[in-house]
């Protein structure tokens, strides 16, 4: 089991002849996505990667199935690219593309209340289940097929958390960057309750950063429903306020959205929170070894 | 990007959002010239410069004369204000705003912003007018009125109204309120506003509301799509090197410390600050390169933090996924050989190739000390700077 994509998802690329959506379906078509086609508005009818382009996502959707699609389109075409998607009825859209307008997703947001599909992003490296499917810009080779999910904010950081559990023979059962913008679609409690159900999911990192309230929302979930172990990381101790770091989430505002704060709410919600990401991976071995002992001793 | 108050009072007065008469001016002829143009018998001559906090730290003065008028502009243009918003360096002004002086009866907080928790714009509202709004929320929450609006619906009447009952208001100043709140809230779509504040809104002795102050902040994202805002920019009020920085499209803040970083990936280059204060030491930016950095963007990245004086150390974090390590190698080594580096270069390099960077970074024969991992990194970094202090 994984999450969100595995290997029957049939996946769309959004700016599929452009240079970023050539570069990084290549890469998913060679990790083993099953990349069934891309849209390119005026180019339809065209073979790009030997797959077929589509004028519309409706008609990639009616020709091939589709049920996931992964955006590269330039900011200011991203929102409509996202409703266009929704509209054809797909499942899953995973969007890469950063700096797309925060009103033009407060539009989106609220307009997707009605489609019975989930969003990944705005501005995120995307989702992944090791070796069955790639949707997005993560580098493949990293990624082990294992039992530790990760949902995270942060694309690199993300990638730490990969690199770390692969090395300690740990593997991920799924990846998910919910990406650095401040409005976006999936957020951490939304896949901490997918994470919680997935049995292939032994334990979750999160890790998050300043900015807004949405750690303190998960550790108030994790207190509530989660009953795997969760360690956490929050980047941004030294950010001076005020100051937008690189994200355009990642700002604390009004006092509000600390680190400070957010590892104090993760702390009491039980989770293990580690203050430096190196230690994300031991971290998450050890809780990982404590809980299969106390299991044994259950038996 | 943050406006001016004078440029943020324009495009109050372009929405129908009344405003208290003013003028700008740049010396103090113009001052003058202005406070005679104004009516009285008090005028307000107010530093425009980006920060809050004006008032306490004298960037705002009531004048009874032209001349009163115009030796406060003297005072303040071509200085710099400190508030306690600015950092000890301060911003400097160069333009005063002369006002016609109000009748103040009440004082009202008014803003609308994003609230990310609901990925909702909402208007944020006080009684409590003229103080720090952040103070309010902190200790006294029952006096904040917040109202999210619905996208597709807009702002509606019965929200209006909510909100300027709450506010003690009466009477026709109800629909006075709800005629300022449709302007504003038009205002920050058709601008793509990330803040529209004004603190105070005042209730004039004859009963009428005024913003008496204006502050707003333009979503960065959206620049692109509004070209007359963009020509209001002030470069005179951003840090220089991050200013240097956003010529080069590089993510970019000053910090106090003095241990320069060049990190990809925003996340990443928090995380890098972070540990170097969790080792000891103080870093002296942030500096996000981008997730597809390339050999060009490392050496301008180089230059721009060689560039900071205070730099000790030199800490170059980067996880090569997509982005190969040798190939930041090779922009290492060409930014090093390039700009002459004098301080000590420790270098991460975790990923895609990492071992061939490593083989090029030592056979390069310059001084870059490897680190192995995120901690010898943020240890080494640290220790060398200190040494670099000794000096």
């Amino acid at each position: 089991m994984s999450i969100l994509v595995d290997r029957k998802s049939r996946v769309l690329c959004q700016g599929f002849t452009g240079r970023q959506g050539t570069f990084h379906s290549e890469q998913a078509i060679a990790y083993g996505t099953n990349l069934v086609g891309g849209v390119t508005p005026g180019r339809g009818g065209a073979s790009h990667l030997d797959r077929p382009v589509f004028n519309t996502v409706r008609d990639a959707v009616t020709a091939t199935g589709a049920d996931v699609s992964v955006i590269y389109v330039p900011a200011p075409f991203a929102a409509d690219a996202i409703l266009e998607a929704a509209d054809a009825g797909i499942r899953l859209i995973v969007c890469i593309t950063e700096g797309i307008p925060v009103n033009d997703m407060v539009k989106v947001k609220a307009a997707l209340a009605g489609y019975r599909c989930r969003l990944v992003g705005p501005n995120c490296p995307g989702v992944i289940t090791p070796g069955e499917c790639k949707v997005g810009i993560m580098p493949g080779f990293i990624h082990k097929p294992g039992r530790v999910g990760i949902v995270s904010r942060s694309g690199t950081l993300t990638y730490e958390a990969v690199f770390q559990t692969t090395n300690l023979g740990l593997g991920q059962s799924s990846c998910v960057g919910i990406g650095g913008d401040p409005v976006r679609g999936m957020n951490f409690v939304d896949v901490l309750a997918l994470f919680e159900k997935d049995e292939r999911t032994e334990g979750i990192v999160m890790v998050g950063e300043i900015g807004g309230g949405d750690e303190e929302a998960a550790a108030e979930y994790i207190r509530r429903h989660v009953t795997k172990p969760v360690v956490a990381y929050i980047a941004g101790v030294t950010a001076p306020p005020g100051k937008r770091m690189g994200h355009a989430g990642a700002v604390i505002a009004g006092g509000k959205g600390t680190a400070a704060d957010k590892f104090a709410a993760l702390e009491a919600a039980g989770v293990r929170t580690v203050h430096s990401p190196a230690e994300l991976g031991s971290a998450m071995k050890s809780a990982l070894m404590a809980r299969r002992r106390r299991g044994k001793k259950k038996r | 990007m943050n406006l001016h108050e004078y440029q943020a009072k324009r495009l109050f007065l372009d929405h129908a959002i009344p405003v208290p008469p003013g003028m700008v001016a740049t010396n103090v002829t113009e001052a003058v010239t202005a406070a005679h143009e104004l009516a009285g018998p008090i005028w307000v001559v107010k530093a425009q410069v980006h920060a809050g906090g004006r008032g306490k730290a004298g960037g705002v003065r009531l004048c009874r004369s032209a001349e009163e008028v115009g030796r406060a502009a003297e005072a303040m243009l071509g200085q710099r204000l400190v508030t306690k918003q600015t950092g000890a360096l301060g911003l400097p002004v160069n333009q005063v705003y002369i006002e016609s002086g109000s009748a103040i009866e009440r004082e009202l907080y008014l803003s609308l912003l994003l609230n990310r928790d609901r990925g909702r714009i909402a208007f944020v509202a006080s009684a409590a007018g003229g103080m720090d709004i952040e103070e309010v929320a902190a200790h006294q929450p029952e006096k904040i009125l917040r109202v999210d609006i619905d996208p597709a619906a807009g702002l509606q009447s019965y929200q209006c109204r909510h909100i300027a009952f709450g506010l003690g208001l009466a009477g026709n100043q109800v629909a006075q309120f709800e005629g300022i709140a449709r302007s504003l809230y038009d205002l920050y779509l058709e601008c793509d506003l990330g803040l529209v504040e004004i603190n105070p809104l005042i209730v004039t002795k004859d009963g009428g509301l005024v913003a008496l102050d204006a502050k707003i902040n333009v979503e960065a994202n959206a620049l692109f799509r509004q070209p007359a805002l963009v020509q209001l920019r002030d470069p005179s009020q951003e840090d220089p090197m991050e200013r240097a920085a956003s010529v080069h499209d590089l993510n970019y803040v000053s910090l106090e410390g003095d241990i320069a970083c060049m990190v990809n990936g925003a996340g990443l280059a928090m995380a890098t600050m972070d540990l170097i204060k969790l080792h000891g030491g103080a870093p002296a930016n942030f500096l996000d390169v981008g997730g597809t950095a390339n050999a060009e963007r490392v050496t301008e990245a180089f230059r721009l933090i060689l560039s900071n004086k205070r730099a000790r150390a030199v800490l170059v974090n980067i996880f090569g996924g997509i982005v190969r390590c040798d190939v930041i190698a090779e922009g290492i080594i060409q930014a090093v050989k390039q700009a002459g580096v004098t301080v000590p270069v420790i270098a991460r390099l975790e990923g895609t190739n990492a071992d061939r960077a490593r083989k090029i970074l030592k056979a390069s024969g310059l001084a870059i000390t490897p680190a192995k991992d995120l901690a010898d990194a943020a240890t080494k970094a640290v220790r060398l700077a200190g040494r670099g202090a000794r000096r």
